[in-house]
């Protein structure tokens, strides 16, 4: 069959591109309050912006492992079932996104479409485990990416599933245990498509550097585990003011100090990595690898103390955990997407030099505006902070009218980001070249 | 399955992915099971978890929190029910007629009874604020 992979990761490109700019749109509310409000506003703009780049993360992840499956088991497979996937993909893309556009709303935060449309999600994930299962039980001697494809597999089809337990009234009613399933829904289906991203960057590492040990190396299946611990038991720190049954704020403060671990493994990492970009510097899968990398770091050290219960009452409903979301899905999601569409839509390991200024420009264009996005944000979330701990604080119009000039740097390095990556995507995009996979 | 086997130095005993990989869903479902089992806050009827549809259908959420958790755009509202000088009438007002950001909604008086039950049974549960918390040496909080 032609390779899937492509045709997911082009329609996850689009998808992108439109989550980029309605990304903007939304963030235009911030600017000008009311903007488009008898329109659309930004009650469907943000869903519209969400469901767009939640999708290009789910179909690239997708993508991403059917290009590894072709070169594990090449011409194996299943062409019904991958198109099948697609054309439920699609379905529910279209159906999402009317849902948003009429305002027939009804579901959950990041899935607030109406609920009808998890349903084509659910069969098209359960035909990819299929698909998944179907080549990988072939093989003998699983490296670690396997596991971790494995894992974010199941475990996003679970959480799905369990995201969905408020249309049964025993759940709904419960009102605390129904908020407290609901975030453990959003933080462990974060760590189960993460669990697909890691392993695509590892599938990667191991093509890039030759070095087909490191994926199965002791250490590569110790931070596996760790990061599998995390996904199904540090969510609590997403919590920690609701109140509900305390020992899921004690797991979740004692589990997510254990990501101290990658932490101190980064930095004791830090001088072979060094060496290694100025090996493969000019290789840009290899680029956004490590771009993913400074972004990794970024973020766990936000992550690490906002998941201290003292400091997390400062950050917790601020845009600060924003902050932490974005580096999360731009900074370390998308970069290695992004380097998975380089070496799966591009063609050989060399990058020709007229293309290398173009997408190199872009490339640090990115950077830049992501860390200012990231830093306004952190700015914004500080006031916020402050402002929730004062004794007798101003009203929060008030408070929030403070925050502009934050939004506005927000605004332009939002812009900056939809200018860069937009950018990159339609490059991608238009590479009509063969590649080797 | 896997040809890696993660020795356990002490009795020599193979440690392979499967069995740890097991070990880890299990613990998985016996945490997410002790949490359904355990309803917390279970509402005295059914009106405050019809009052959470509405609250999701017109998509409240995309902008409000409750405990700290939603969207950004406008306040926590946890508490609103019970803030002095706010209550029930405020509420309803405000869900009328909008503001610069906030459409006004078109609710039926059905719908707007549910949502502010769900409001009243969610100041009940709790409250959100931040400085009602006391912060621990060890880094924990409590109310």
């Amino acid at each position: 069959m032609k390779n899937v992979g492509k045709l997911f990761f082009r329609t996850a490109l689009l998808l992108l591109i439109a989550g980029l700019i309605l990304g903007c749109f939304a963030a235009a509310s911030y600017v000008w309050p009311g903007f488009l409000k008898s329109q659309l506003g930004f009650m469907a703009m943000r869903p519209l912006h969400v469901s767009a780049v939640l999708f290009w993360i789910l179909i690239g992840a997708s993508a991403s492992v059917y290009f590894g499956l072709n070169q594990l088991k090449p011409n194996e497979l299943k062409s019904s079932l991958a198109y099948t996937q697609y054309a439920l993909w699609l379905i529910a893309i279209v159906g999402m996104f009317y849902s948003y556009a009429v305002g027939d709303f009804g579901g959950r935060e990041y899935w607030e479409f109406n609920p009808i449309w998890a349903l084509p999600i659910t069969l098209a994930w359960i035909i990819f485990i299929i698909q998944f299962l179907r080549i990988t039980l072939q093989i003998k001697g699983w490296p670690v990416y396997m596991w971790m494809w494995l894992t974010g597999l199941v475990f996003f089809l679970f959480t799905f599933l369990e995201g969905y337990l408020w249309t049964i009234p025993y759940f709904r009613n419960a009102l605390i245990t129904d908020m407290t399933i609901q975030w453990k829904v959003n933080g462990s289906m974060v760590g189960a498509w993460n669990q697909i991203i890691y392993g695509t960057a590892m599938f990667l590492m191991d093509k890039i550097s030759g070095k087909e040990n490191t994926g199965k190396s002791k250490l590569a299946f110790a931070m596996y585990f760790l990061g599998f611990f995390n996904l199904c038991f540090n969510w609590g720190h997403h919590i920690y003011t609701l109140p509900a049954l305390p020992y899921i704020r004690q797991i979740g403060y004692a589990v997510s100090m254990t990501e101290w671990i990658f932490f101190l493994r980064i930095v004791w990492n830090w001088k072979n990595d060094l060496n290694e970009i100025r090996n493969h510097y000019s290789y840009f899968p290899y680029r956004f690898l490590m771009a993913s990398n400074f972004w990794v770091l970024l973020n766990l050290v936000l992550a690490l103390f906002m998941s201290i219960p003292a400091f997390n009452l400062y950050s917790h409903g601020t845009h600060t955990t924003v902050a932490h979301a974005m580096g999360t899905t731009i900074g370390i999601n998308t970069m290695i997407l992004m380097a998975a569409a380089f070496m799966f839509l591009s063609s050989g390991p060399s990058i020709q030099s007229k293309e290398n200024k173009a997408v190199n420009g872009l490339f640090w264009i990115l950077q830049i505006s992501l860390l200012l996005f990231w830093l306004s944000l952190i700015g914004s979330g500080i006031h916020k902070g402050l402002w929730q701990m004062e004794q007798n604080r101003i009203p929060f119009a008030e408070m929030f009218e403070q925050l502009k000039p934050w939004f506005i740097l927000f605004f332009i390095a939002g812009l900056g980001i939809t200018l860069s990556l937009g950018g990159l995507a339609i490059h991608l995009l238009g590479n009509k070249r063969k590649n080797t996979f | 399955m896997c040809e890696l086997e993660l020795t356990n130095k002490k009795n020599k005993y193979p440690m392979k992915p499967i069995f740890v990989f097991t070990l880890i869903c299990s613990a998985f479902l016996v945490y997410s099971f002790s949490i359904y089992l355990q309803p917390v806050a279970s509402a005295k009827s059914e009106l405050p978890g019809e009052g959470k549809m509405v609250w999701q259908k017109y998509n409240c959420q995309s902008c409000h929190q409750l405990f700290g958790l939603g969207g950004y755009l406008g306040p926590d509202l946890t508490n609103t029910y019970s803030e002095a000088g706010k209550g029930a009438v405020f509420i309803k007002a405000m869900i009328e007629v909008g503001t610069k950001q906030m459409p006004s909604f078109k609710m039926d008086e059905t719908e707007m009874r549910a949502l502010l039950a769900f409001l009243e049974a969610m100041d009940q549960t709790g409250k959100s604020d931040p400085r009602s918390f006391t912060i621990h040496a060890n880094g924990m909080i409590s109310q």
